[in-house]
């Protein structure tokens, strides 16, 4: 309901809303939960387990009740909180984990059968036969027990993450945050205000008390607009700071567009990552509650949450009013509901000797509240006094306050643990627990405003401090300086069901079996009874279930153990968290400059890493790719074939000690190629694996290119950086990535040269242009590389342009190409045409073979050290029985072969022990007629000639193949010497 | 006689405007590495001065003069953008042509720095970024080097990732608007 | 995390790539004998308190980096080149 002169809502701007389809109307400046309260609704949920009927508790981040679904289809989003949210026109919410509807909800039946759910029920009772587990537990288990659901639509909402620097990051926007802000700001360093909230003032904004003189909301709001003209601030509202991490960084949560009707482009939630180099947590306190006996009642709440939507919003769930409490702060409660005109029935305080604080208002020193009556809704509280005396009340809002916890979370991020400090019954954050992180204010358990005032000045300047910047302290302003006393009482003794973790359904008596089961540590059990696990983290009950933990037990509190806290301290939604990276921002995409030409000729594009490829260019009739490469792979070996081979890593070194630098980097020697020519590579890891291969041109005497494959270019590189700045600083030798400067592409075929030929300045003959030769060449005018290698085994070069010219060239290659009968080719004919060559891929250097297994032993010089040779020596790697590389073909012409599948002994069982090998690619061969493939095989390169059996027991396939040598077309190379 | 034609890294994909900010492509000239071979880097700087007015940078900074600038692109490497090099460099420093390897764009408006905030982490506002500054770092996922000019932020990024930028300060671009369109 | 790369100063670790332990710069002597080659490579300390490891600058200078950090504090000591030659 409403209260008349209360709250700082704008009676003048109504907004309207729906709850689960009912239309409702709030003001300007309602959250959800106000307006609903507002508008007499009392029932917001039902608990995670029991289906038991909840209102809002609190009137913060920190409610564990009040979890709805915003908005609807595909930007459904499920557990919000309806304390944050604000209200905005057109707004739409559900409510959740119910059903059919929330107030009758069938799975409510769980409640009666309560006795059978206690802790470790789901453990004890689900365990078996094992295999109803995945069929039947968990689904049901799943259906029933639930927060809010996804929609399982892809969200085109906006999300945003981001980044921010600052000196000195203030965490907090209440009366210390503030005056932290203006301290250090005036001081000169530069400063971020965040504050969760939508605005500045934090308990202010609830509270009916002045500061200098004026409303405290008043103030604050004034403050808040002085910071904000300085150049130095940086004020964000609706953000919560959500981590601390190491270095000073830290992760923000801000609700940018939750709050608009439209968001337009601007984004829901943006992540941010701060980079502080001091940090002054002024996060405030959250109450507590005391169990008693169904003490989850909508209508029972925090009772410094009954007072903010009072003061701030003018609302109350009820105009009958029960205050409960064991401490100073329930007093204003009491108080501010009576001078509202709002009914207190009765202030009860559990101290048998405090005094009322209140005024004129029934009160009950040392009386407690044993249990609440209604069942969707507060109706009645029974007080117990201190001789058992029972009094019933008639209530419908009670308010109760077990003290204040300081938010101590993000000072435990760091395994900073809280210590127990007697004077308030809470934790409090340790000294230094965040390394250039101090605590002021109400989270290190300073409540009185006044104190909250200087304690944030003061961690203000000293933070500018530290940082080298000095000032005053600014004059503290007039403000509320009361005491405040508390005295421990976690839960009221009595039957029943006592709630503690409202949002998992905790109880008491959980707590208290699982110390008799002998979960002691409250680790155990947090996770047996799975107190303080949901989206809120336990913040209004780990201290009570604690606390109930160490009676059971017989301990201490502090000898119990400590609450402690990870990150993050609200929930993140993992939109906001991986904003910018789905879709294409997931990595970035590399195109080469041939792309849209291939493209246009229909060429399927294939990932390479993060290149796209052409997988083949299918022509006019062609049903299959298999048809399209069969013939790309005739025409590479009948006439001329055009691939785009820009993406493999170029490398450009440079310097005197290049090839002693190459000498070390690979197995074989490179120091002895001269000028103008290539020779091929490989390179190991220390472990003595192949790590990559490629070719290496000598351009001149002081500068050489090496390739590098497409998959492995970023390794090798950071390989060479690691080689030369650890072990080789005495050389000179630089080198620099050129792989985007050249646009290179392999002219491949018995007619390559007559197409070269036809478009270089000066022609190339085998005298000039032997294989394995480079050199510079121009193509009208324009200086281009000209190397003579070959992957397809074919007659074959790679010409290389700046990439400006690529796609030019490019069509023009093509165009030549076309009038010789040749044309281009794609990654599906390149793989044929390199295993017919019997060619390694990654596919076969994947990271366990050595040069031994791919026959290349002899590329590993034995007159110089290299990376990698001194541990491919080890027993073990050179032994024959080792996997080695071979050729296979179907014994039977024309039966598939495929990759993956092992290979077996004929007569042997295709089981693990008797496994010989795998094949890692096939293909097949138009120029052989058959399927090939390239494989390893135990001591193969001795079992030439064999017949062995390959089982791919994933596809169902089995065959016998011959084992061959690798190569199986052209074994003497003299096509590509031709 | 062949005459090939040459298309630019950005060619089709920009200008774009949002907001307050613009994304454009720039024409670097010429661009050349410039890595000073052991106990040369003095001398190269004093050939740079001779032949082209400008010494070769300190880490994180660009020199400049008219028509030339120096960008510091890693350890003991920068980029010589502009002019062709005088060939008598070579006896200081590994030399290579980069002059087609980059994508290089300018963002500019008073959004400019809120935009890149969004991308590169890094500190970017003119304080702590004053023009003259240069630095090598991320833009979402791809390593780039970005520059402090009068007119705006330079970014340099890989020129088969010239798409991916664009896309990414583009996809920027239009959520900073839509904060301001917001209020 | 944040590391200061002597070369490129305060980053986010983000920029950096982690290779582990800085003993892979004692690389032994190509006739030391194979197991100590194999200690070398395969065999690490896990200490609780001080470490020195190896990081790339992979997305800045690209200088491999020897860090000096504490796995239990996180706090970091130090921060060199592996190369502490610039060609000056
Ligand atoms: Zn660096």
């Amino acid at each position: 309901m409403r209260i008349d002169g209360k709250g700082r809502v704008d009676r003048n701007r109504p907004v309207n809303f729906t709850f689960d389809g009912k239309a409702f109307g709030g003001f300007a400046g309602d959250t959800l939960a106000s307006a609903l309260m507002g508008a007499d609704v009392r029932l917001v949920g039902r608990s995670f387990k029991y289906h038991r009927p909840r209102g809002v508790l609190t009137a913060g981040s920190e409610e564990p009740n009040a979890l709805v679904t915003v908005r609807s289809g595909a930007a459904a989003d499920p557990n919000t909180r309806a304390t944050v949210q604000e209200l905005y026109e057109g707004l739409e919410a559900v409510s959740q984990n119910r059903w059919p509807s929330l107030d009758f909800d069938v799975l409510g039946v769980n409640d009666l059968a309560a006795p059978f759910f206690g802790a470790g029920f789901y453990y004890k009772t689900f365990m078996w036969p094992k295999s109803f587990w995945e069929k039947l537990y968990e689904p049901m288990i799943r259906r029933a027990a639930g927060l809010g659901a996804l929609s399982g639509k892809p969200n085109a909402d906006r999300y945003e993450k981001a980044y921010a620097f600052c000196d000195v990051l203030v965490i907090g926007g209440g009366p210390a945050g503030l005056m932290a802000a203006l301290t250090a700001a005036r001081a000169g360093a530069e400063v971020i205000l965040a504050s969760e909230d939508c605005c500045f003032g934090g308990r202010l904004q609830a509270e009916d008390e002045t500061v200098d003189g004026d409303p405290g909301a008043t103030w604050a709001t004034a403050l808040a607009g002085e910071l904000a003209t300085m150049e130095n601030v940086r004020l964000m509202p609706r953000t919560t700071v959500t981590g601390a991490y190491d270095g000073g960084t830290f992760g923000a949560l801000e609700r940018v567009a939750q709050h608009l009707a439209d968001p337009g482009d601007a984004p829901i939630e943006c992540f941010w990552r701060i980079a502080a180099r001091r940090a002054v947590l002024c996060s405030g306190a959250l109450e507590r509650h005391i169990a008693f006996r169904d003490n989850d009642r909508p209508g029972v709440m925090m009772a410094g949450a009954l007072r903010a939507y009072l003061n701030r919003w003018g609302v109350a769930p009820g105009r009958r009013v029960v205050v409960f409490g064991n401490n100073d702060d329930a007093h204003r409660t009491a108080r501010d509901m009576h001078l509202a005109g709002l009914e207190v029935v009765a202030l009860v305080d559990s101290r048998h000797d405090a005094e009322n604080m209140a005024g004129d208002v029934p009160f009950y020193p040392g009386w407690q509240v044993a249990r609440a009556h209604g069942a969707k809704g507060l109706e009645a509280v029974d007080l117990i006094g201190p001789q058992g005396a029972l009094k019933r009340v008639q209530a419908d809002a009670l308010g109760v306050s077990g003290g204040w916890n300081p938010a101590v979370s993000l000072t435990c991020h760091l395994n900073g643990r809280p210590v127990w400090d007697d004077r308030i019954a809470g934790f409090v954050p340790r000294e230094d627990a965040v390394p250039g992180m101090t605590v002021a204010g109400a989270a290190r358990g300073t409540f009185a405003t006044l104190a909250c005032l200087r304690e944030g000045a003061e961690a203000g300047r000293e933070a500018a401090q530290a940082l080298g910047f000095s000032g005053e302290l600014p004059v503290i302003p007039v403000a509320e300086d009361e005491a405040y006393h508390v005295r421990r009482l976690w839960a009221v003794p009595g039957k029943g069901r006592a709630w503690l973790d409202f949002q998992n359904d905790v109880t008491v008596k959980d707590v208290k079996q699982a110390a008799r089961e002998n979960y002691r540590s409250v680790e155990h059990m947090k996770r047996y009874t799975t107190q303080g696990m949901a989206t809120d983290q336990g913040k209004s009950s780990n201290v009570q279930a604690l606390a109930i933990l160490a009676d059971a037990t017989g301990r201490d509190l502090p000898e119990t153990g400590t609450t402690t806290f990870r990150p993050p301290y609200v929930p993140v939604s993992i939109a906001a968290m991986g904003a910018g990276s789905q879709g294409k921002g997931f990595a970035p995409q590399r195109f080469t400059t041939s792309h849209e030409a291939s493209v246009a000729r229909g060429a399927p594009m294939v990932e390479a890493g993060l290149w796209y490829r052409p997988s083949y260019f299918p022509q006019p009739g062609e049903k299959t790719w298999r048809e399209a490469c069969d013939r790309e792979v005739k025409m590479v070996r009948e006439s001329v074939g055009i691939c785009d081979v820009s993406t493999l890593g170029k490398i450009d070194l440079q310097g005197r000690d290049v090839g002693a630098f190459l000498d070390f980097v690979y197995t074989n020697t490179f120091s002895t190629l001269k000028p103008g020519r290539v020779r091929y590579g490989l390179m190991l890891r220390e472990d003595g694996h192949v790590m990559d291969d490629g070719t290496t041109a000598r351009l001149t005497e002081n500068q050489w290119v090496m390739t590098t494959t497409t998959a492995a270019a970023g390794e090798v590189m950071k390989h060479l950086d690691w080689v030369r700045q650890a072990y080789c600083g005495a050389m000179d030798v630089r080198f620099i990535s050129v792989t985007e400067q050249w646009a290179q592409f392999a002219v491949a075929g018995p007619k390559s040269r007559e197409l070269l030929n036809g478009l270089l300045d000066h022609p190339i003959d085998d005298g000039s242009f032997p294989f394995m030769q480079c050199g510079p060449v121009s193509i009208g005018g324009l200086a281009a590389r000209l190397f003579r290698i070959s992957f397809s085994g074919e007659h074959a070069y790679e010409i290389a342009v700046p990439a400006r010219y690529g796609a030019s060239l490019f069509e023009v290659l093509l165009g030549r190409a076309e009038t010789l009968g040749g044309g281009p080719y794609g990654m599906e004919a390149l793989n044929v045409l390199r295993i017919e060559k019997g060619h390694i891929t990654h596919a076969e250097i994947h990271g366990r073979t050595t040069a031994f297994d791919i026959g290349f032993a002899r590329m590993v010089s034995a007159r110089k050290d290299c990376i990698g040779k001194a541990l491919a020596a080890r027993p073990g790697m050179v032994e024959d029985d080792r996997e080695q590389l071979v050729g296979l073909r179907p014994v039977t012409t024309g039966r598939e072969l495929t990759a993956g599948a092992h290979l077996f002994d004929k007569g042997a069982e295709a089981v693990r022990v008797n496994d010989l090998g795998y094949i890692t690619s096939v293909g097949f061969s138009p120029s052989l007629g058959t399927f090939l493939g390239l494989g390893f095989l135990r001591n193969g390169r001795a079992r030439h000639g064999e017949e062995i059996r390959m089982v791919d027991h994933v596809r169902g396939i089995e065959e016998t193949c011959i084992v061959t040598d690798p190569v199986a077309f052209d074994e003497d190379g003299g096509r590509l010497r031709g | 006689m062949v005459d090939l034609t040459a298309l630019t890294p950005c060619s089709g994909l920009l200008p774009l405007r949002k907001g307050t900010v613009t994304l454009s492509e720039l024409d670097p000239g010429r661009i050349t590495s410039l890595m000073p071979f052991g106990g040369q880097r003095a001398a190269l700087s004093a050939a740079l001065e001779r032949a082209h007015g400008l010494g070769f940078p300190a880490p994180g900074r660009v020199t400049q003069t008219e028509g030339a600038t120096c960008l510091w692109t890693a350890r003991d490497q920068a980029f010589l953008m502009g002019p062709d090099p005088d060939p008598a460099l070579a006896d200081h420093a590994a030399m290579t042509d980069q002059s087609d390897a980059w994508a290089v764009v300018l963002l500019a408006g008073e959004d400019t720095e809120d935009v890149l905030a969004r991308l590169v982490p890094i500190d970017l506002r003119p304080a702590a970024f004053p023009e003259g500054s240069a630095a090598r770092t991320l833009c979402q996922h791809m390593t780039v080097s970005i520059s402090r000019r009068a007119e705006g932020l330079q970014i340099m990024c890989f020129r088969s990732m010239a798409r991916t930028l664009a896309h990414e300060i583009a996809d920027v671009m239009a959520s900073v608007a839509g904060r301001r369109a917001a209020g | 995390m944040r590391l200061t790369c002597p070369i490129c100063g305060d980053r986010d670790r983000r920029e950096f790539y982690y290779q582990g332990d800085a003993a892979m710069l004692a690389r032994p002597d190509p006739a030391a004998p194979v197991q100590d080659w194999a200690d070398w490579l395969h065999l690490r300390d896990n200490p609780a308190g001080r470490t020195r490891e190896l990081w790339y600058h992979e997305a800045g200078c690209t200088s491999w980096l020897m860090v000096e950090r504490d796995t239990v504090t996180h706090e970091v000591f130090s921060v060199d080149l592996v190369e502490r030659v610039d060609a000056d």
